[in-house]
């Protein structure tokens, strides 16, 4: 054996080597120290902030949330007044925030695929319309957009007393637009337990249709029936019973408005400016993904001898969503962290509310930005939630 | 033939002369009808199309240019001569808008830093640029330079920064191949602050180990400090955007190999902090580094807004930088890195040499998206009081003569936006084709 040398204790690489050169063990050396610099940089930060606060006397604590407000905010869902609390004002500027991101993905979705479906058109007009109107708002900050809109809804719409006016009941000012507000009777239960119904039976009356196409290939009308049973049930319902619904209609007392459902300015602008903004981002997500599907599928369709509008229902727009799916998700989550800049223009949203008056009133910056994080946090984990949840149903079905 | 009309020829077969094709087959009807009337449902868009064009598009040229002042002292006389818009308050105020408030008599500098710029983005954009590859490392300094130009001070003290920032970036650069480099790079950090740079204070005790040179006594190169509180209008969104571009792409690529890593603690904490930026609003952090940044440290330091602002807006571009760059690398098949193992190459080459080049080939359009966001986002530090054009716009309104002037203030900082971010789409565009080599439809 001793013709074949093997490695002698002299050569032996030193303990250094040895830890270094292994790749478990430096895995282990790197992250110890990644582990130590990570903690000794929280830890300062920690400290100093403790120490910090502890100099200007302010310590750490949430009680303030329990102290009178004593700042009004012009739209709240729920009751408030400037006696309420700052919870108070914080449930109130969530709400808010909520209320404009569910109005602005509703309304940027919609956009956002006529947009796409335009700038996919045959129409040179129309597409190239779609093209100069994405172009020109996707390059400009929404911010300015935000305060354009502010701008022209508050400087350019004229006075109350001018309103523009559809059937005196709708009223659209600088004020906001006045619109009647709907007052239940007790008999509208009965129109409410009306919808219910009629979902249901549309719902049941689909599966029906489905299974019946599986077995035997009838095609049922389902769009009718569901279109009968949700509108037709409850509207019949509706002038059986006496028309449960008073209308509270505007009207105009001294300076403004009264009565009725108005719709701030300030929110009119946050909405259109958002959901136009990020409708233009939408409407390409919507062009790549139809632009994504094969070609090849659209004529394999056709040679199976699909109409147009069935060989996109069915073979089209299910592909292309699979690929339009994930980066909606984004934009929509866009929108909601967009919506903070409502502060620019006054809507008294989630970061107007606590981050921004109830932090001045305070001063209590640490705890109102955790909690105003934490919040968007929030929103953007439920809204990645809920987007992934569609996007694993529609998502192709592998081995 | 008898059908023809009377004067018509007999022909030999064959021989009869083309005919131009029929009217509504060629030139502007066919492409009228193939392009706006192909059918009904085409004819009622078009119709709805032009009929929009016709209400719009007289009213808004009208207002921005033949019924607009372009001249005039103040709101009053603008609208005495036209009743469009009042572009003589851009006019009046265009040294504003570009420099803020930069004194007068040093804006020089900022056009020495604009052309710099202008010529590092020319030679990084244009493959056949003449002499290219010093330019290029000419653009790796160009941030120090310019930020030296901008701000001022002692310029022997920014040279020799910026030589000992050149060796440690170089020593760093080799550290990806072997750890030796790595910490011969801090050492020479080190070194040169204790040399340079006024000492250190050793952390956890109240030891402070003096400076040795003291370069403050050679004033020969020094320019004459300027505050950053006077940065403002275009300059400022250059200084932010530029200072974020540069900065996000290489933290991003950082924060993307660290989110795809095996050691589980580097994994977890890029992915919490990416996570956690894109999470929340950009303006909140913001906010953050106007308010409460001092409180995270040591007591007693403070440092500039402007340059809180740029960590911020830096961090946050670099989390979605991230993002863009793990999605190219996940496109680079694994078969890639397998053979970079197989050759026998290390981690950071195997990255540096095989995978980030596709990676990045493959994630540039969406690298220049998140550019280009990143630039529309600098408007937003008017929320924080720093005066960027709108800033600059808003603030000017609040003066007497020109009050109230809201849209062509906003339209003109809108015009700027959409040609700057409009001229990288494009650019976007042009490379995407250019390293598009499969097949087209």
């Amino acid at each position: 054996m001793s013709a074949t040398p093997t490695a002698s204790s002299a050569s032996q690489p030193s303990l250094f080597a040895r830890l270094w050169y292994d790749k478990q063990n430096r895995s282990i050396i790197v992250q110890i120290i990644a582990a130590l610099a990570l903690l000794w940089l929280f830890g300062s930060m920690i400290l100093n902030a403790i120490h910090n606060l502890e100099v200007l006397g302010k310590g750490f604590s949430f009680n303030f949330l329990s102290q009178p407000a004593s700042y009004d905010i012009n739209q709240h869902l729920i009751e408030y007044s400037s006696r309420s609390s700052h919870f108070r004002a914080m449930m109130v500027g969530i709400i808010n925030t909520l209320l404009i991101a569910v109005a602005g993905i509703v309304l940027s979705t919609v956009l956002g695929f006529m947009l796409g479906v335009f700038r996919l058109s045959k129409n040179w007009l129309i597409n190239k319309l779609a093209y100069c109107y994405i172009e020109f708002v996707r390059n400009v900050p929404v911010l300015l957009h935000i305060l354009l809109i502010h701008g022209i809804v508050v400087h350019s719409l004229p006075k109350p007393k001018q309103a523009i006016n559809f059937s005196d009941s709708t009223f659209i000012t600088n004020r906001g637009v006045f619109m009647p507000s709907p007052e239940f009777l007790p008999q509208f239960k009965f129109v409410f337990a009306a919808i219910i119904i009629g979902l249901l039976i549309a719902w049941f009356f689909w599966r029906f249709a489905k299974k019946l196409q599986e077995r035997t290939g009838t095609q049922l009308p389902v769009f009718l029936v569901a279109l009968l049973a949700i509108i037709g049930l409850p509207l019949l319902t509706y002038f059986f019973t006496g028309q449960p619904i008073n209308w509270n209609i505007p009207e105009l007392k001294g300076f403004n408005f009264k009565g009725g459902m108005v719709i701030r300015p300030e929110f009119l602008a946050l909405w259109l400016a958002l959901s136009l903004y990020t409708a233009a981002f939408i409407a390409e997500n919507v062009r790549a993904g139809i632009l994504a599907v094969n070609h090849g599928q659209t004529e394999a369709s056709m040679a199976l001898g699909l109409p147009r509008n069935r060989t996109l229902n069915l073979v089209v727009i299910p592909q292309a969503l699979r690929v339009i799916v994930p980066p909606l998700s984004s934009q929509y989550l866009n929108l909601t962290k967009n919506s903070s800049l409502a502060i620019a223009i006054g809507y008294m949203d989630v970061t107007a509310t606590i981050g921004g008056i109830s932090l001045n009133q305070t001063g209590r910056e640490m705890e109102c930005m955790m909690i105003v994080m934490a919040i968007y946090l929030t929103f953007s984990l439920l809204i990645s939630a809920g987007m992934n949840y569609y996007n694993s149903r529609i998502a192709l079905v592998e081995r | 033939m008898s059908n023809t009309t009377p004067t018509a020829q007999k022909y030999a077969p064959g021989q009869h002369p083309e005919l131009p094709p029929p009217f509504k087959t060629r030139g502007v009807m066919l492409w009228l009808r193939e392009n706006l009337f192909s059918s009904p449902t085409n004819i009622v868009l078009s119709l709805l199309a032009i009929y929009f064009l016709y209400k719009v598009v007289p009213g808004v040229l009208e207002w921005s240019f033949f019924d607009a002042a372009f001249t005039g002292s103040d709101r009053n006389e603008c609208k005495a001569k036209a009743g469009g818009a009042c572009w003589a308050f851009i006019a009046e105020r265009w040294r504003l808008f570009t420099y803020g408030f930069y004194p007068a008599e040093e804006r020089w500098r900022v056009i020495v830093a604009f052309i710099m710029l202008v010529v590092v983005t020319i030679a990084i954009l244009w493959e056949k640029c003449p002499l290219r590859k010093p330019l290029l490392g000419f653009a790796v300094i160009f941030p120090f330079v310019a930020a030296f130009l901008l701000v001022g001070g002692n310029g022997v003290k920014m040279l020799v920064g910026l030589a000992c920032v050149a060796v440690v970036l170089l020593l760093l650069y080799r550290g990806f191949s072997s750890a030796l480099f790595f910490i011969l790079a801090i050492v020479a950090a080190l070194a040169a602050k204790i040399i340079f740079f006024g000492g250190v204070d050793v952390p956890f005790t109240s030891i402070h180990i003096n400076g040795i040179v003291d370069l403050e006594q050679y004033q020969q190169l020094s320019l004459k400090r300027v505050s950053t509180d006077s940065f403002g209008g275009f300059m400022l969104t250059l200084v932010i955007g530029v200072t974020g571009i540069a900065f996000s792409l290489p933290i991003g690529v950082l924060l993307a190999l660290g989110r795809q890593s095996n050691l589980p603690i580097v994994k977890y904490a890029c992915i919490v902090f990416i996570e956690f930026i894109r999470g929340v609003p950009l303006i909140t952090l913001l906010f953050v580094a106007s308010t409460m940044l001092s409180y995270f440290l040591p007591p007693g330091t403070t440092f500039n807004l402007l340059v809180r602002v740029l960590i911020m807006v830096t961090l946050f571009a670099s989390a979605y930088m991230a993002e863009v760059v793990r999605g190219g690398l996940q496109a680079v098949h694994t078969g890639q890195t397998e053979a970079a193992d197989a050759l026998g190459l290390k981690y950071w080459p195997s990255m540096r040499l095989i995978v980030l080049p596709q990676a990045l080939k493959i994630s540039i359009p969406s690298i220049v998206n998140t550019f280009i966001g990143l630039y529309k986002d600098t408007v937003l530090v008017i929320i924080i009081g720093l005066l960027d054009p709108l800033g600059i716009g808003r603030a000017s309104l609040a003066a007497t003569e020109w009050n109230g002037l809201t849209n062509e203030v906003y339209l003109f900082v809108a015009v700027f936006f959409f040609i700057s971010c409009y001229a990288m789409a494009r650019y976007s565009i042009y490379l995407e084709n250019k390293l598009h080599t499969g097949h087209k439809r």
